[in-house]
């Protein structure tokens, strides 16, 4: 029988942090827009690998990072990633045996929801001015960079023994 | 569900009231650390490059420092005797003396990731007598404020966001009018100006100091279009900022004499 037991936190943690540190990470200007949702790549994948421990609470607590690391309204990226990780998780088991490309397509909606549940709140706050459309340029690169993001993380689970 | 709840309510409060700074202060204990770390690709860019340059090259830089030196120089010799003169004409109008504002540098250390807005990230604090409000220059033009202060770094926002406006001169002939952000990194748009007024491409723009937020007397912008529509009561005029909102590194802070007491942000 296998021992229920938790660990690796720190791990998730800071593979977390990394996510942070490249969503802050200068970009050209040409380019930035297209940026993908690094932390919330992530946080999909620790969902869909680890649907027991990482859930709406997590979601929530980095989100509202996010926010503040981003200087947005706090609780924009914080909503945005608890509605997506919410169905992430009633999703992970068909996520786990979709072909990758399938795999990219949920990830390119997740990613597309979170965007536009962000530029919905940043209209509320009056500072919305560049098309939602473009935002959405943002959710493909994601969906583009879903697998090398997936194996890296699975690959970090794997050597530090993640459960 | 109550999760989603708690997240809508802490959407609220924050656009609502200022309860929610603390929030952002410890996370600021978080947060700071990363943005150092997001930029040391770009400093340690820089210093390899200081690194690799020839003697050469320092030479020349050193000879067109020291000519730009001498020039400025001799221009500063005669503010001098310019501000002497001012304040000697200020005294016989009985009115106030201008106070000379301190100022210190900072370093910028991030730049806004998202398109909505124009902000950037400056490498210091609450510890460094850094407070909301403040206002923030290049060698060239004013490039924005403070609007949050972190433990370890503080956010300025740009005079190009869509969200900023302040009260502006034509250096010229000392017309007033609005200068609000679009957005965009390099255009501005002047509010309500008069299809009379005398304004033309050129006019260089500058603080006027109403508001009290920002200092008087410090270069905004320059106007970049003027465009009469017809049948619209309002000039559309266009001005670039005169700071290289896009290209600085450094920054200077401007301490004002005298500490202001807290004062409410401008939404």
């Amino acid at each position: 029988m296998r021992r229920q037991s938790t660990s690796g936190t720190p791990v998730i943690i800071a593979s977390l942090l990394a996510c942070a540190w490249l969503e802050v990470l200068p970009l050209p200007d040409a380019v930035a827009f297209l940026r993908p949702a690094w932390l919330l790549l992530a946080l999909i994948y620790w969902t869909i690998a680890l649907p027991h421990r990482i859930g709406v609470v997590w979601a929530a607590l980095v989100g509202l990072f996010q926010d503040v690391l981003a200087g947005t309204v706090l609780g924009q990226h914080a909503l945005a990633m608890v509605v997506v990780v919410y169905i992430a998780q009633s999703v992970y088991k068909r996520m786990r045996v979709f072909p990758p490309l399938q795999q990219s397509a949920v990830v390119f909606m997740l990613a597309g929801v979170a965007s536009l549940i962000s530029f919905q709140v940043q209209d509320i706050a009056g500072r919305a001015h560049v098309s939602p459309l473009v935002m959405l340029a943002g959710a493909v690169s994601s969906a583009v960079l879903w697998r090398p993001v997936m194996h890296a993380l699975r690959w970090t689970r794997r050597r530090f023994l993640v459960r | 569900m109550a999760v989603l709840a708690l997240c809508v309510l802490v959407i609220f409060l924050d656009l609502r009231t200022p309860w929610l700074g603390w929030v952002r202060y410890v996370g600021g204990y978080f947060s700071g650390p990363v943005h150092y770390l997001a930029h040391l690709p770009v400093s340690m860019g820089s210093w390899v490059s200081d690194q690799a340059r020839s003697t050469e090259d320092l030479r020349d830089d050193n000879q067109r420092l020291e000519r730009q030196l001498l020039i400025l120089q001799q221009k500063a010799q005669r503010l001098a005797v310019l501000e002497a003169e001012n304040v000697r004409l200020r005294e016989l109008l009985n009115s106030s003396a201008r106070l000379d504002a301190r100022v210190f540098v900072a370093e910028i250390i991030g730049i806004d990731a998202d398109p909505n807005r124009q902000e950037m990230v400056v490498n210091r604090g609450a510890s460094g007598q850094v407070f909301r409000g403040q206002a923030v220059l290049d060698a060239n033009g004013l490039i924005g404020q403070v609007i949050e202060v972190g433990p370890l770094a503080s956010r300025v926002l740009l005079v190009t966001d869509a969200t900023h406006a302040m009260s502006v001169q034509v250096n010229r002939n000392g017309m007033r009018t609005l200068v609000a952000g679009t957005g965009h990194p390099d255009r501005l748009r002047l509010l309500y100006v008069p299809d009379t007024a005398d304004i033309v491409v050129g006019d260089l723009l500058v603080s006027t100091g109403l508001g009290r937020r920002y200092p008087a007397g410090y270069p905004v912008a320059t106007v970049s279009s003027v465009e009469s529509v017809p049948g619209q009561a309002f000039l559309q005029v266009e001005a670039r900022p005169t700071a290289h909102l896009d290209r600085v590194s450094h920054v200077l802070l401007v301490a004002p004499a005298e500490m202001p007491a807290e004062q409410e942000m401008a939404p």
